[in-house]
């Protein structure tokens, strides 16, 4: 694909001018890196970055039904959180397939703010519009919305420098996973501001109309110059997420995936009190797992010399028993670290398996994840 | 460190330097192949004794997004290779023309060597015409 047929969000002009590296990236032309990757990760982890995420897609569901409709789609109970708050779910094939990874915002049980994968968006809206009934319409807002991610230890200083009056106190007193509506931020409105992120770190993810987000953007680099507050690209928020075992639609989750095998297991709850698309699957997977049996997604650290990628054969004993989804040198962990689908018996960590990386087979070991912890955040 | 092309050097279009002295070539990374990869964080080298061939990999450089063969400019056998870079892959980003070399090889055809290298105006010109 050219570049002039690729999608640019808002900010696009931004990041050119700051002579950020563009490329293809889900039918956008989006910054991969402005200065280097490893600078980017490190200054997240101690400082803040800003992440242009508005490729990411946006779904409404509103109506009297909203809440009951989306909550036969998606894995998570949403009758458990409280309005205002968010959770993390998976959308389901009925075979129990991942179609996607999704953070879900419950306004109240007539609003619900999907926030979907970029590259899925066609095809999470298509899966959801079959569920669309008179009392709730489902709406593909991605175009509405500017994202920007605000991640790291500075993040909070930052945010509420931008803000005036009580709004600096409500974004402090903010918990993981919940969020505040209509705050504006730079002067401008935003529609919310989570307390979320893909990186590990502290952060927030501003949802902002379109006319909003150059200047939410540049205002929050301004202020944050003295806290060393950078743009940061897409090769960073991979390594980022990476060493938080975060995993990534289209390489350690796909449709071929289940979300128990993958570990995440704690946004499926089989126990609420509706059915949803994917458990009965899902029920036999858990099942399948606790008889140890199958396979699971597991956190390896390469003991010898080289990088393990996607798709590299991984062995036990000499034989071929998965391959890699994810991996990378960890900036901030030092070594070279991977994910992998291995049979259970393998999964357990302390097992030596190997990595074939170019015809060589080089020991790897099953570490407990994240591969990273930041000090207490 | 800023973009730069010596003008003592030979460069081949998979973006390698070469600077060849009496029978034996000293091989390396151009700038633009280490800006076009950024931070390198691993290197991999033949072992001294080994042959390698004009336009074929002798090595690997991996970013922390990707992974990138090394072809080799010239044919011949490696007698040095640096083992600095296999250390500190970083020096292949900061200084890809002195500290950053890789390896040197005894030239096999010592008056063909350079026939279809480029010369630094030649890969200047070729690197306008590939952006």
């Amino acid at each position: 694909m050219t570049e002039a047929n690729l999608k640019k969000t808002p900010l696009h002009a931004l990041h050119v001018e700051a002579g950020a590296k563009m490329v293809s990236f889900a039918g956008y032309h989006m910054p991969v890196q402005y200065t280097g990757v490893i600078e980017e990760h490190q200054n997240v982890r101690t400082h803040v970055g800003l992440f242009d995420v508005s490729h990411m897609g946006e779904v409404e569901f509103v109506g009297t039904q909203a809440l009951a409709v989306a909550n036969r789609i998606f894995s998570q109970d949403l009758t458990a959180l409280i309005n205002g708050q968010a959770c993390y779910a998976v959308m389901c094939q009925e075979d129990g397939g991942i179609i996607d990874d999704v953070v879900i915002h419950r306004f109240s049980e007539e609003r619900i703010l999907v926030c979907v994968n970029a590259a899925n968006r066609a095809k999470d809206f298509a899966w959801m519009s079959s569920f669309k009934t008179e009392d709730c319409q489902i709406n593909d807002v991605s175009d509405d919305y500017v994202q920007i991610a605000v991640q790291g230890p500075k993040a909070e200083s930052l945010l509420t420098s931008a803000v005036v009056g009580e709004s600096a106190a409500t974004l402090k007193a903010l918990k993981r996973y919940h969020f505040v509506a209509n705050m504006p931020v730079a002067g401008v409105a935003t529609g919310i501001i989570a307390r979320t992120g893909y990186t590990g770190e502290d952060g927030f993810e501003i949802y902002c109309p379109v006319s909003s987000g150059p200047i939410i953007w540049s205002e929050l680099l301004k202020k944050g110059a003295s806290q060393s507050a950078r743009p940061i690209g897409l090769a960073a928020r991979d390594s980022l997420r990476l060493e938080m075992r975060y995993p990534l639609y289209g390489q350690d989750i796909t449709e071929t995936t289940n979300a128990f095998e993958a570990g995440l297991g704690w946004v499926v709850k089989l126990h609420k009190s509706v059915d949803f698309v994917g458990k009965a699957a899902l029920t036999e997977a858990k099942a399948k797992l606790a008889a140890g049996e199958g396979r699971k997604l597991v956190g390896l650290e390469v003991k010898g010399r080289g990088i393990a990628r996607p798709h590299y054969p991984v062995l036990a004993e000499g034989a071929r028993v998965g391959e890699v989804t994810s991996g990378t040198m960890g900036p901030s962990v030092g070594k070279a670290i991977a994910m992998a689908y291995v049979p259970s018996a393998y999964a357990a960590v302390g097992t030596s398996l190997a990595i074939r990386i170019r015809d060589k087979d080089i020991p790897a070991e099953v570490v407990p994840t994240p591969f990273y912890r930041p000090p207490s955040t | 460190m800023e973009k730069t092309y010596p003008e003592d050097l030979k460069y081949t279009k998979d973006h390698e330097w070469c600077q060849i002295d009496g029978d034996v070539a000293t091989v390396g990374i151009t700038w633009h192949a280490q800006d076009a990869l950024g931070d390198i964080v691993y290197c991999e080298l033949p072992e001294v004794g080994d042959g390698v061939s004009k336009g074929e990999t002798f090595g690997v450089v991996e970013s922390v997004k990707a992974v990138s063969d090394l072809y080799s400019p010239v044919s011949g056998e490696v007698i040095e290779r640096n083992e600095g870079v296999l250390e500190s892959p970083e020096m292949l980003n900061q200084d890809m023309y002195s500290a950053g070399w890789m390896v040197r090889v005894r030239l096999a055809d010592v008056a063909n060597a350079a026939a279809d290298l480029m010369s630094m105006a030649e890969y200047e010109a070729f690197l306008t015409s590939e952006s």
